[in-house]
């Protein structure tokens, strides 16, 4: 059925395999971390590139070292890049890399140190890059419509605002669009606990629901109590979330999956990273609770527009995929508004509904995919934290 | 609502709200509203409260339950009157 919201539309980039970025990077991609060196001279020659330096990628083995492929081959193939220049310190993974990121159709070129030296790959990558920043400067925005987004959540700094304002007003939003064909990533799988009996309920049958309590379940058994101190108490909630007012992880957690709002439902559960592969609809991403992490792996996983709504004022951005940031507490109004996209402490005067606040988030969703920088892109936040599962050969 | 709320109260089977103004001190004839339906009442808050925390809707014994969202969120370990703030001194996860 046609909504108010059936008709929205942006002007998007339209890429080669048919998905829609609302951002036209060229990056520079470390395979590794002692990679990063080469990749910030590529990117400080050519002007209109960005390089992401990270802090792994050497003698990773097993699930770990699929998740960082998985994890780099996604930010290069996310849609919000235009296109690529890997550079590694050896042939092998530098290719298995950019072969990755090809098979989305853009143009991905691919440099290994060992055998060259700095200077060498430094000078064939930055002729690379500035062959690149031409094309990806001649490419037009076109009409793209609301259903061609993916827009993924997840909270920071929480405290009990959250769970009365900004959280509500994101899961508003995708009441609303989620039904317009919109793709959706939720998670914070530790965030989750004390509430998992009712998340577990808003799956879409009980095949789904069950999956997702088993992998929450693991969570809790191989992580949480494998490596339990006293109680979680000093990790959920935060000091912040404490100085905030929450008390307890249930109550941490019930504003958390406020997110989702009333309505809306997940269809699947996603890996660390992993690409959604069951069509346009709500997923539940495995991920850190840990700000940078969850926008990193959910990046990774295709989102190009992040919505993050915060109590106490998390900073967080990313190099590819703007991050909305969306508050309800007038404190950090007053104290931090260089860092808040909407502002929606009307909520709690009573001045402001749900629905006017979430109908706020959808236009400002809109004008980021349609350029509008955020409050983090303008102040250059560019987090980019890889997940490690756990230590290298 | 032409006053502004000093508490906010998720759900009626709530029995702690959230202070939502700066500079709540004791004493306040504190505005509430239960945001389910935006019906109203009042209550004098019992200390200064910081924005965000919770205030006790109702007097507490040890080994109660804090309901918020309609939900269990932790255990009372103190007794807590009406009016006072809960917080990690006076409430913890029935979890661990």
């Amino acid at each position: 059925m046609a909504s108010k919201y059936s008709n929205i539309t942006f002007q998007g980039f339209r890429r080669e395999n048919g998905r829609v970025g609302v951002r036209n990077h060229v990056l520079i991609l470390p395979v590794d971390d002692i990679s990063n060196a080469a990749c910030e001279a590529v990117a400080n020659n050519v002007k209109g590139t960005l390089a992401i330096p990270h802090a792994y990628g050497r003698l990773q083995f097993g699930e770990d070292l699929d998740l960082h492929f998985r994890t780099i081959i996604g930010t290069g193939a996310n849609p919000n890049v235009h296109s690529v220049v890997v550079i590694g310190i050896e042939p092998g993974w530098t290719k298995r890399i950019a072969d990755g990121i090809r098979k989305t159709g853009k143009e991905v070129a691919e440099f290994s140190i060992e055998q060259n030296g700095d200077f060498e790959t430094i000078r064939r990558a930055s002729w690379a890059a500035k062959d690149f920043v031409h094309k990806a400067t001649e490419v037009q925005r076109e009409e793209c419509s609301i259903n061609e987004l993916w827009v993924s959540t997840k909270c920071g700094e929480s405290d009990t605002t959250t769970g009365l304002g900004s959280c509500p007003t994101v899961g508003n939003m995708y009441d609303k669009l989620l039904p317009e064909g919109i793709t959706g990533f939720f998670g914070e799988t530790s965030e989750i606990t004390g509430a998992e009996h009712i998340c577990q309920k808003r799956a879409i049958n009980e095949e789904v629901g069950e999956r997702w309590y088993k992998m929450w379940k693991a969570y809790q058994d191989d992580v949480i109590f494998a490596h339990q101190t006293d109680d979680l108490s000093d990790s959920q909630p935060t000091k912040g979330n404490i100085e905030g007012g929450l008390t307890t992880i249930e109550e941490k957690a019930l504003g958390n999956l406020e997110k989702i709002g009333r309505t809306s439902q997940f269809i699947d559960i996603l890996e660390p990273a992993e690409q959604p592969g069951s069509g346009n609809g709500l997923y539940f991403m495995d991920s850190s609770s840990a700000a940078a992490e969850c926008v990193t792996l959910m990046a990774a996983g295709g989102a190009v527009i992040h919505t993050f709504p915060t109590g106490q004022g998390n900073v967080v951005g990313n190099p590819i995929v703007p991050v909305i940031k969306i508050t309800a507490n007038p404190r950090t109004v007053r104290t931090m508004s260089e860092h808040v996209d909407v502002d929606v402490s009307g909520i709690l005067r009573r001045e402001q509904t749900i629905d006017e606040a979430g109908d706020a988030l959808i236009e400002m969703i809109r004008r980021t995919a349609n350029g509008r920088n955020t409050a983090a892109e303008a102040l250059g936040h560019r987090e980019f934290s890889m997940t490690k599962l756990y230590r290298s050969a | 609502m032409a006053e502004i709320p000093h508490l906010l109260v998720h759900e009626h089977a709530d029995n702690v709200g959230v202070v939502v103004v700066e500079g709540l001190t004791a004493g306040t004839d504190m505005l509430v509203c239960v945001t389910h339906d935006n019906s109203t009442f009042r209550l004098t808050s019992g200390a200064d409260v910081p924005i965000g925390h919770k205030i006790a809707l109702k007097d507490f014994s040890e080994g109660d339950t804090a309901i918020k969202y309609g939900e269990d969120i932790g255990k009372i370990i103190a007794d807590i009157p009406k009016g006072a703030h809960v917080h990690v001194h006076n409430c913890k996860t029935k979890r661990w």
